[in-house]
């Protein structure tokens, strides 16, 4: 489906929706066939590392699925995850699913503004109560009672805690909202931390990545509304299918890292064979996200192909890891700016210590009597 | 993650200071130490210091002919951890790029797997010279803490090395985190033990030699 054939994105201006019909309806109203359907359900299921089975689960429990109330909170962000997720791949039917979604909150996509915007947040909060899902992107500043950002002169921390309270499900999208990301970067001017800090009593999946993968927001989506559960997650809130492998273990040009062929620099001879960027700086392998294998832009690209070492965007702390173009072998910050210090430290210790050495002995040295006769005569 | 950002930043700059700070005291005490002259006359045979000094150098490097039978495997043992750790150490990509950033200097490195085999062979060699330090009972009793620590603190990095490369076990941020602090933790016992040897190898065999010599040993 091209972009001038999609209907109309995002929330309507008035809360109130049809949440009677469900996914599988409206599928077959906007003339999408039970073919295509399926094999959508069929590439998430792979995409998720979901058994076979699974795809006949996610079709029967899409097709069934009613109209699911989104709440989406932008805080201290950029807008890139929207960007993102707004360009998914195989857009015919996660298209649809995005506009299946009543996404009844979201200052990007929203036509209404002001009182209006706010007031579509609360009804839906209170028609949906227990049942929409809270969709984060950015993170929280805590400092100086979170004034750095505000909301319809709501502070952030205000807005989520009220928002999440009677929410279904969390999910933190972007590394600003799962890990504090640049807004947390050091030195983090405005205190802002990540909503796992906030959200504490309700489920919440992160997804990371500045921005993250279109089809691990959407997959994820789907997963909620096919199960109604949450999906397989890692120790960092995310999801397996899409965090639970390294980019450097699914890199192609991983062969040559290990027969130690490497771009000297962005313009040599090893980075036009398309050697391995390790000694440019990429963070492949510490960063845990699909890249080398979803890609993006429907699988056309991703930066490693590009020619660009991984920035390990979709990890904690990633703008602090010092530098993104120094080795990971390498220390971080400069290890040696003690060095002077040290050595005059140690010289100074040194000469101390020989200093009260040579004292002691020379002490000693008139502290013994000396040998004379007569002292010998007196120690008999 | 976050151990492996704590491994690269604080630990290795405390580590590195800690190195630096204490091989300079070890070094500047040493030297500035009230020696007492040797006034005695010495023995007719001795040699001129240097010579001496040099002789005993050349001489620890290659096995004593009375006991070649039982120091042989010891010094060739010895000869295949020194060398083996050097080429891990200043052959190993990974290495070279650390290296590189610190101080900007740079050479080829070593195809990877080439290291990984040398490492095996080194931490195999190692084992052997604890070994041999364990059963043999005259060594047995002289070994200090000072002996099993120095050991310890070398052999940490070479192991948690081959786990990092060879990605066992755990996450490779987690493996590289501890091979770091492994390193930190080599590099802040270096200068407070026998691993001193580092820099004072020479120094001492020299002075070995010449008070040797003095006393008119022929070796």
């Amino acid at each position: 489906m091209s972009d001038n054939q999609r209907g109309p994105r995002g929330p309507a201006q008035t809360p109130a929706r049809n949440t009677s019909q469900t996914l599988g309806e409206m599928l077959a109203e906007r003339g999408v066939s039970r073919r295509s359907f399926l094999k959508f359900a069929s590439y998430t299921a792979s995409i998720m590392a979901l058994p076979p089975t699974a795809a006949t689960a996610i079709a029967q429990g899409l097709a069934a699925a009613r109209r699911q109330s989104v709440i989406w909170l932008s805080f201290q962000e950029c807008t890139g995850c929207t960007e993102s997720i707004t360009r998914a791949y195989s857009p015919s039917i996660e298209d649809l699913i995005f506009d299946f979604i009543s996404l009844d909150y979201h200052h990007t996509l929203q036509n209404a503004s002001g009182h209006a915007a706010e007031a579509a947040r609360e009804a839906a909060m209170r028609e949906n109560a227990g049942e929409y899902i809270v969709v984060v992107d950015g993170s929280v500043p805590l400092k100086d009672d979170g004034i750095y950002s505000t909301i319809a002169g709501i502070s952030n921390l205000q807005m989520l805690q009220e928002t999440v309270k009677d929410a279904f499900a969390v999910i933190a999208v972007g590394s600003c909202a799962a890990f504090g990301g640049i807004p947390g970067a050091n030195p983090n001017p405005t205190g802002a931390v990540p909503i796992s800090e906030i959200v504490t009593d309700k489920p919440l999946i992160n997804i990371s990545g500045c921005p993250p993968i279109a089809e691990a927001m959407t997959g994820t989506i789907a997963y909620l509304l096919s199960f109604g559960s949450i999906p397989e997650l890692d120790h960092l809130g995310r999801p397996k299918a899409f965090f639970g492998e390294a980019i450097h273990d699914r890199c192609y040009r991983r062969p040559f890292y290990e027969r130690g062929m490497f771009a000297k620099s962005f313009d040599d001879e090893g980075a036009r064979q398309g050697w391995c960027l390790f000694e440019v700086g990429c963070k492949g392998p510490v960063t845990y996200n699909a890249c080398a294998t979803l890609k993006w832009n429907g699988g056309v690209s991703f930066p490693i192909q590009s020619g660009h070492g991984c920035l390990g965007c979709s990890e904690p702390g990633f703008w602090d890891l010092g530098g993104f173009y120094k080795p990971l072998s390498t220390a971080k910050g400069d290890p040696l700016k003690w060095a002077a210090g040290a050595a005059i430290a140690g010289a100074a210790l040194g000469v101390g210590s020989a200093a009260i050495a040579r004292s002691r002995r020379k002490k000693a040295l008139k502290a013994a009597a000396p040998a004379t006769p007569k002292a010998l005569e007196k120690e008999k | 993650m976050e151990l492996l950002e704590f491994a690269r930043g604080p630990a290795l700059t405390f580590a590195i200071s800690v190195f630096i700070a204490g091989v300079v005291f070890r070094i500047v005490s040493l030297f500035l130490m009230w020696r007492t002259r040797d006034s005695s006359e010495g023995s007719p045979r001795q040699r001129s210091v240097v010579l001496a000094a040099l002789r005993e150098l050349g001489r620890r490097m290659w096995p004593f002919a009375p006991y070649r039978q039982r120091t042989l495997f010891a010094l060739i043992n010895g000869y295949v951890f020194h060398i083996g750790l050097a080429l891990i150490v200043f052959f190993l990509a990974a290495h070279i790029l650390f290296i590189d950033d610190l101080l900007g200097l740079s050479w080829p490195s070593l195809p990877n797997n080439v290291i990984y085999a040398i490492s095996v062979i080194t931490a195999v060699s190692l084992i052997a010279a604890l070994a041999m330090r364990v059963a043999n009972p005259p060594q047995r009793i002289i070994s200090t803490f000072d002996d099993y620590f120095s050991w310890f603190v070398t052999f940490l990095p070479v192991v948690t090395g081959i786990i990092a490369t060879s990605h066992l076990g755990a996450r490779y941020e987690t493996l590289l985190g501890l091979h770091i602090l492994s390193v930190a933790l080599f590099l802040v016992w270096l200068p407070f033990g026998k691993l001193m040897h580092w820099f004072l190898v020479f120094v001492t065999r020299s002075q070995t030699g010449a008070h040797l010599s003095h006393r008119g040993a022929q070796l």
